[in-house]
């Protein structure tokens, strides 16, 4: 156990994202965790890891977490700072970002994303705001790390909506479909990070979180997610990277 | 050459019933004064055209401005959902509002067609996803390398309104910080109002100043602060804490209703 004493889930799941970019020249993030896991890994593993919002603010270098992708602070400490056209055609389009960072509210089992409703397009039973970014970042940033809370209502069987394409219906779709970047690697969640399979690309369980048993992850995972063996279990947060964690959220 | 006028008079002449209106600025340089403005002129029956309806298109849904809604991301940024736009679509409270929907690359795409008067735009997109089947957009083949890639409509909005921090006395506009497509609204639009926060004698070159001159524009209106509870870098500050009370007051019809009476129906006209 760490001299931090206990961590919650969240940060588990923030440090362990955070890792993820230890090597990354580039990341491309939107508000909320994934924001500050990419503060973090700046912070603690890759201090010239550029943050690319797509308010159009590329290396941005924020102090403290931003509510919007579009806070003052991304735009004054950015490299350059771009329209969305540009973004989306120079930048995003052409797989220059490295890494994308996506939340979704459901994810399936091959990595798809649903982000638009929750029932019938036409009559949704809840109205979700919709695609923004994510489709064409999905298919063309060089890979994908879903970030998403391990619940059942969360990883579901069948989306409502098929908002972005993770893996499609199988291996071999995004090729089909010319989606350039490599697709989801990893799916991290507040229990346990899932990865796709070399082979028939569906997500399995490849790590669970500190004191998570893979019976809790099934349990709060809608298919049968099928399970690598014995799944590793992630290294506990150490104590730089939860004092920065903490001192990052605190500012 | 831009006309400077008041903001009432601008959108008086410029905003009309039923138009399709373009009010832009990502997350940065949103023209909530304008929009005010076209709710307390009773503007019926619009096409609301924005990438991201936030706080102002949900106001002006709310009221019941709209019936049309083209966009790619009806969030509240960082905080969560919008419910008034919700309602709409769930419960056709207080009207059924009709939804064009893409991704932020098609309506990106979709304003520069409009700015280059083109009748479309071609892109790798939409494939594989929901999207393509809800969308207007079509599969086209690369004439020279027989790559499938998707066209997507232009935006020709009636009227375009966007901020800006400043222009001069020509009409010329300076704006820096995020440019969002503000250009692109402009240029793809028929007409075009831009409200800024200062009037100036003249411009003074920005690092990263984006200007659009001012005979391209048909009406420029001074609007100190309006673009609040969104900001205009350098002069105003995101009000943060306002994006995080919207999501409470907004959840109950009433209080909605109440308020928006209250701080934008008997708001002051800007001068």
């Amino acid at each position: 156990m760490s001299e931090n004493g206990e961590f919650t889930s969240g940060e588990v799941q923030t440090v362990v994202a955070a890792r993820r970019l230890s090597d990354a020249q580039s990341v491309f993030i939107g508000v909320g965790r994934p924001s500050t896991a990419a503060i973090l890994a700046r912070m603690v593993h890759n201090p010239d890891l550029v943050l690319v919002y797509e308010s159009g603010t590329i290396g941005a270098k924020p102090y403290r977490v931003p509510l919007s992708i579009g806070d003052g602070e991304l735009a004054e400490t950015a490299d350059v700072v771009v329209s969305v056209p540009e973004m989306f055609n120079y930048w995003i389009g052409t797989g220059r970002v490295e890494v994308a960072f996506l939340g979704a509210a459901q994810v399936d089992r091959f990595g798809n994303l649903n982000s638009t409703v929750i029932g019938d397009y036409d009559h949704p039973k809840t109205r979700l705001p919709g695609a923004g970014g994510a489709p064409e970042i999905a298919g063309f940033c060089r890979e994908v790390v879903v970030i998403a809370p391990h619940t059942k209502r969360t990883f579901v069987k069948q989306l409502d909506f098929r908002t972005t394409v993770g893996y499609g219906d199988g291996p071999h779709d995004r090729a089909r479909l010319g989606l350039r970047g490599k697709g989801p690697t990893a799916v991290v969640t507040d229990l346990a990070v899932l990865e796709p399979d070399p082979e028939s690309s569906e997500l399995t369980l490849a790590q669970i979180h500190p004191g998570v048993t893979v019976e809790q992850v099934l349990e709060q995972t809608g298919w049968d997610l099928p399970v690598d063996g014995s799944p590793a279990v992630t290294p506990e947060p150490t104590d730089e990277e939860l004092d920065a964690l903490r001192e990052l959220l605190s500012r | 050459m831009a006309e400077l006028t008041t903001l009432a008079d601008a959108v008086a002449s410029l905003v009309h019933d039923g138009d399709s209106v373009a009010l832009e600025g990502f997350t940065h340089l949103i023209p909530f004064a304008a929009g005010h403005e076209v709710l307390r002129q009773g503007r019926r029956d619009l096409e609301l055209v924005r990438m991201t309806p936030d706080i102002l298109y949900d106001q002006m849904i709310g009221m019941g401005a709209a019936r049309k809604l083209v966009f790619s991301y009806g969030g509240n940024p960082g905080v969560g959902g919008l419910h008034r736009f919700r309602d709409a679509v769930e419960h056709e409270w207080p009207r059924p509002i009709e939804l064009d929907e893409h991704s932020h690359a098609g309506m990106a795409n979709r304003y520069a067609a409009g700015a280059a008067r083109m009748p479309c735009a071609i892109m790798r997109g939409y494939v594989g996803t929901g999207l393509e089947r809800i969308a207007n957009v079509k599969p086209v083949v690369c004439p020279f390398t027989g790559e499938q890639l998707m066209a997507v409509p232009a935006l020709r909005p009636d009227v375009a309104i966007v901020h800006a921090q400043e222009a001069d006395r020509q009409g010329n506009v300076q704006l820096w910080g995020i440019p969002g497509v503000q250009k692109e609204a402009v240029l793809s639009a028929d007409r075009s109002l831009v409200t800024v926060e200062r009037i100036v004698e003249e411009l003074e070159p920005r690092p990263g100043g984006l200007v659009i001159p001012g005979w391209v524009i048909d009406a420029v209106a001074e609007a100190p602060g309006g673009s609040l509870p969104s900001y205009s870098l350098g002069i105003t500050t995101r009000d943060n804490d306002f994006y995080r009370f919207w999501d409470k007051l907004s959840r109950d019809r009433d209080e909605f209703t109440e308020w928006m009476r209250e701080h934008v129906l008997e708001g002051v006209t800007a001068a």
